[in-house]
């Protein structure tokens, strides 16, 4: 039986980072993940990373943009925590090698991004995910004898000891079919979000909440699931995400009457008001008429200089071009809202902790909570790094501590006579896992996505309980060992069901309109009966609700206007 | 919507048989990808169907595969283009274009899994970890951080672009030809510290790179991997920066590439056409100008290239004169101070034509035609400010 002292399952940012400190103090580490480390989804984040590194700001200007623009949801202890460490993370990974954009001067230099009041974005063209990732890789070969890397693994369960503690994981090697049980004294989970819930989306096939889902089923609480996140700029249909670095160097926003409307929305922020703004504002000029036939506005970058459009915003000329037929550089783009981050996720402290003793969570999966109703963009990068390294301290410093316990083999066997019973369903018995992919995610797109009131997102959470029995029968073709992807999809779709479920339960719950949920039938914020979390726990009847507190250290909830 | 039907070479490892075609009908619009047509025949028809993908967005470097033959990502090919390459292809063998399949292949150079799943980390990832893929940084990192050029890092960006899809590899007919090639990607991935001036051993990966027979000198400059690539990573140019900088180095290049590129450049400045007579001594004895003044390698190198020569010779691919160093002819009247007038202008801007920042040739024109007539637009709205009565 394998056994890491501390395990990670995940290896994107976050889970790249956690690996890398939990390291860093001595301890054995593994590193799991589904997917080739850089095919995560990291790799998406085009824009930057956010950091008051520059002498005239301020990280106290970092967090109190990060507390409004999480409309004051956000756990402020969390946000300071961020914004105090951001600077020296960032100059961490330029040590490393990350190539970011540099000045004049040869320093680094910025971009400026959506809801902040300084440009704080450090950023490598619009590849700073994928630059960052890849140098983070470049880490764990170096380092190859202190992290094993099991590439291509997929985790089924988590295991918990009699004490109620995690002791390791359940996995299959997708290359062969293999059934493995890991042993460790510390689990993080960095699985990344659930996008694929939603369809169209535009996060990877790969983003379908496996951590938040395990994480669930073993006990652990979750965390503000109604707060899922619509960026503004996104391809109608193909769901492909045009970074907002591109409002960033200045491209506009126009109705089709060739309107800037965001004027009437957010008169001094304008475009680079907070996401969930600006997603409203275009929703309501598309529902008002004054979008394009096809459900769209138009994104305008034009109005920036050519030149620094191919040195600044290669990728997405590459994205218009290649997904659009659209030349960005000569005409406006059509974009529309689009599912893009789970802002909740598994509740954690500042240190990676879930309810869950040796159980940690990191990045889009975990809820800290940094992101609260809203996460600004290029924070979720510097997330993923800060609380993926507080994790990977505090798993390791944890494994020292304690012993292996003892590890029963029922979950593994467990995890065998579920498969088992998947592979054995004959081709008919029930419906096509494709197909109730598919219904799912029209059926959150619709109900429960920009705008939601309580009959749409009931309905919602009917028919997600609906293909939670469907998905019992759901048969697949492939009944081999080797790459069995098929098989694979069946247990996602499980994970997505249960990230679905729980997402409906918030969202229904939340009788108020704050970050990305919005109520139209309750279209105020409610500070006085909702400045609060709302916690999910499984139980017999579904996810079981409780609160708890946001904590406020210096920013009391002030009316948000950009 | 349009139909199409795509033949995917399958291979099922446990069923105990080689690999066979099969062919799938789906239906989708020609803007949509050939990954999305997979993913529908897997969807609709045969789950069993393995293609490893992810962002359908070619940022993770999941689907590469040959479509029609050629190597790139499944969700970068538009079907509706990759049926009009089939049907172009079927034309141009005199087949019927009628119900042509787009054909749907593994990559090459790796070991196939199962269907289009491929053992990257035999072929590919062995090779990157070949090139020392980690910053090797001066000393004790600096208090903020390094302080670098700007430029250099936009130029290193070109090769962190790469996504590490192995479209690339697949492509390199040098790989095909000798499979220990370190291999357009891995060579791609050296540059980026090579290029990076906060990396402390450029030195030492140049020799290490030069000096390995299946090294940079054994790209043979055929363009297939810039025409797989789908991130304009264009390795092959990566490759060849690599031979500049070793050659810079004074590294000896056994295909003596870099003196032979002198020694072109050279010449052409000097007589404003190619004198054939002078490359051998010019690129193994350069500065000799055209006196037979030989060095021993470039003799050596002469005699060794008398078969060559005789051979252009004897095919007429060379007069006799031609042969001869020295006799070659002058450009006529003042075409001469045009040949200069290029080299100057190639001097005094001295930058590398960079298609990763710079965008394709029309672009870089219109770029540069927009900011004349910017700088233009200035030029004449100054002097009427300084001048009003003027």
């Amino acid at each position: 039986m394998p056994s890491h002292d501390v395990l990670v399952i995940g290896a994107g940012l976050a889970g790249q980072r956690a690996a890398l400190a939990a390291a860093e103090q001595g301890v054995s580490v593994g590193i799991i993940s589904k997917v080739h480390p850089v095919r995560s989804h990291s790799n998406a984040a085009q824009g930057g990373i956010n950091a008051a590194l520059n002498p005239d700001d301020t990280w106290e200007s970092h967090a109190f943009d990060t507390v409004k623009g999480s409309d004051y949801l956000g756990d402020q202890d969390a946000i300071e925590i961020m914004a105090r460490e951001a600077p020296e993370e960032i100059l961490h990974m330029e040590h490393l090698g990350v190539t970011f954009h540099r000045n004049e001067e040869g320093k680094l230099g910025t971009r400026a991004f959506g809801g902040a009041s300084a440009a704080r974005t450090y950023y490598v063209a619009d590849i700073t995910g994928q630059a960052i990732m890849h140098v983070l890789y470049e880490q764990l070969m170096k380092y190859s004898e202190d992290v094993a890397r099991y590439e291509e693994w997929f985790c089924t369960s988590l295991a918990i000891d009699e004490n109620g503690e995690c002791c390791g994981v359940v996995t299959r090697n997708v290359a062969d079919g293999s059934m493995q049980l890991f042993k460790a004294k510390s689990v993080i989970l960095a699985c990344g979000g659930n996008g694929q819930v939603w369809k169209p989306t535009t996060n990877a096939l790969i983003c379908t909440g496996d951590g938040i889902a395990m994480a669930y089923r073993v006990g652990a609480k979750l965390m503000d699931m109604e707060m899922i996140q619509y960026h503004p700029t996104t391809l109608a249909g193909k769901g492909f995400l045009i970074t907002e670095g591109a409002r960033g160097e200045g491209a506009h926003l126009l109705n089709a009457n060739g309107e800037r409307f965001m004027e009437k929305y957010a008169p001094n922020k304008m475009e680079l008001a907070s996401r969930d703004v600006v997603s409203r504002a275009e929703q309501t000029e598309i529902n008002e008429g004054r979008g394009f036939p096809d459900g769209t506005v138009a994104l305008d970058i034009t109005v920036v200089p050519k030149k620094r459009v191919h040195e600044a915003l290669r990728e997405i000329v590459l994205v218009g071009r290649d997904f659009a037929g659209v030349d960005i550089t000569r005409e406006p783009i059509h974009i529309k809202p689009g599912n893009h981050y789970t802002m909740g996720g598994v509740k954690t402290d500042v240190d990676g902790r879930t309810d869950i003793p040796g159980l940690y969570a990191a990045g889009e999966t975990a809820c800290v909570s940094v992101h609260g109703g809203n996460r600004l963009g290029a924070n979720s990068l510097l997330d993923t790094l800060i609380f993926g390294k507080r994790s990977g301290v505090d798993a390791a410093s944890r494994a020292k501590r304690i012993d292996y316990s003892p590890t029963s083999r029922k979950v593994l066997e467990d995890e065998e006579t579920m498969i088992a019973d998947i592979l054995s369903r004959e081709k008919g018995s029930g419906r096509r896992v494709s197909e109730i992919k598919l219904e799912l995610g029209e059926t959150m797109d619709g109900k429960v996505a920009v705008f939601r009131d309580e009959a749409g997102i009931q309905e919602a959470l009917e028919t997600v309980r609906r293909l939670k029995e469907e998905a019992a029968t759901a048969y697949i073709d492939d009944h081999g060992s080797i790459f069995n992807q098929d098989l694979l999809g069946a247990i996602e779709l499980g994970y997505m069901l249960d990230n679905a479920e729980c997402t409906c339960i918030g969202a229904l719950e939340r009788k108020e309109s704050r970050g990305a949920q919005y109520r139209t039938d309750f279209p105020e914020r409610n500070d006085e009966e909702w400045l609060k979390h709302i916690d999910l726990e499984l139980s017999d009847d579904g996810p079981q609700i409780s609160y708890s507190e946001v904590t406020i250290t210096q920013w009391e909830p002030e009316a948000r206007t950009y | 919507m349009a139909e199409y039907t795509i033949k995917v070479r399958r291979f099922l490892p446990e069923s105990g048989e080689g690999p066979f075609w099969e062919e799938f009908g789906v239906e989708l619009d020609p803007s949509l990808s050939v990954l999305d047509g997979l993913l529908q025949a897997k969807d609709r028809d045969d789950g069993s169907l393995a293609v490893r993908c992810s962002c359908r967005a070619a940022i993770c470097g999941s689907c590469g595969m040959k479509i029609n033959g050629q190597s790139g990502l499944g969700c970068k090919t538009q079907i509706g283009e990759a049926q009009e390459l089939a049907d172009k292809k079927a034309s141009a063998l005199g087949e019927a274009v009628e119900n042509v399949p787009i054909v749907i292949e593994p990559m090459g150079n790796m070991p196939v899994i199962k269907d289009l799943v491929t053992d990257m980390e035999s072929t590919h990832w062995t090779k990157i970890r070949r090139v020392t893929p980690w910053l090797l940084p001066h000393g004790e990192a600096p208090e903020r951080e390094y302080i670098v050029e700007p430029e250099s890092m936009i130029d290193i960006t070109q090769s962190m672009a790469c996504i590490q899809c192995g479209a690339c590899v697949s492509s390199c007919l040098s790989m095909e030809a000798d499979p220990d090639f370190i291999g357009p990607a891995a060579l791609a991935k050296a540059y980026r510290f090579v290029g990076d001036p906060r990396d402390a051993e450029t030195v030492e990966r140049l020799h290490d790179l030069a000096n390995d027979p299946h090294g940079i000198y054994d790209c043979t400059h055929c363009f297939s991997c810039v025409d797989a690539c789908p991130k304009d990573v264009a390795p092959m140019d990566q490759i060849m920066r690599l031979r500049r900088r070793a050659g810079e180095e004074g590294i000896e290049d056994p295909n003596s590439g870099h003196d032979h590129e002198i020694a072109f450049v050279k010449i052409i400045e000097k007589k404003g056409t190619l004198d054939e007579a002078m490359l051998v001594q010019e690129s193994y004895a350069p500065g000799l100008k055209g006196k037979l003044k030989p060095s021993k390698r470039g003799l050596i190198e002469t005699i060794k290239s008398l078969p060559t020569i005789i051979r252009a010779l004897r095919r007429r691919k060379v007069g006799p004169m031609k042969a001869i160093p020295g006799t070659h002819h002058k450009l006529p009247g003042d075409a001469m101070n045009d040949v200069r007038a290029i080299y100057k202008h190639a001097e005094e801007h001295n930058e590398e034509f960079n298609l990763y920042i710079k965008g394709d040739e029309g672009e870089l024109a219109e770029i540069e035609a927009e900011e004349a007539r910017e700088d233009a637009a200035e030029a004449t709205a100054t002097p009427s400010e300084e001048t009003p009565n003027g």
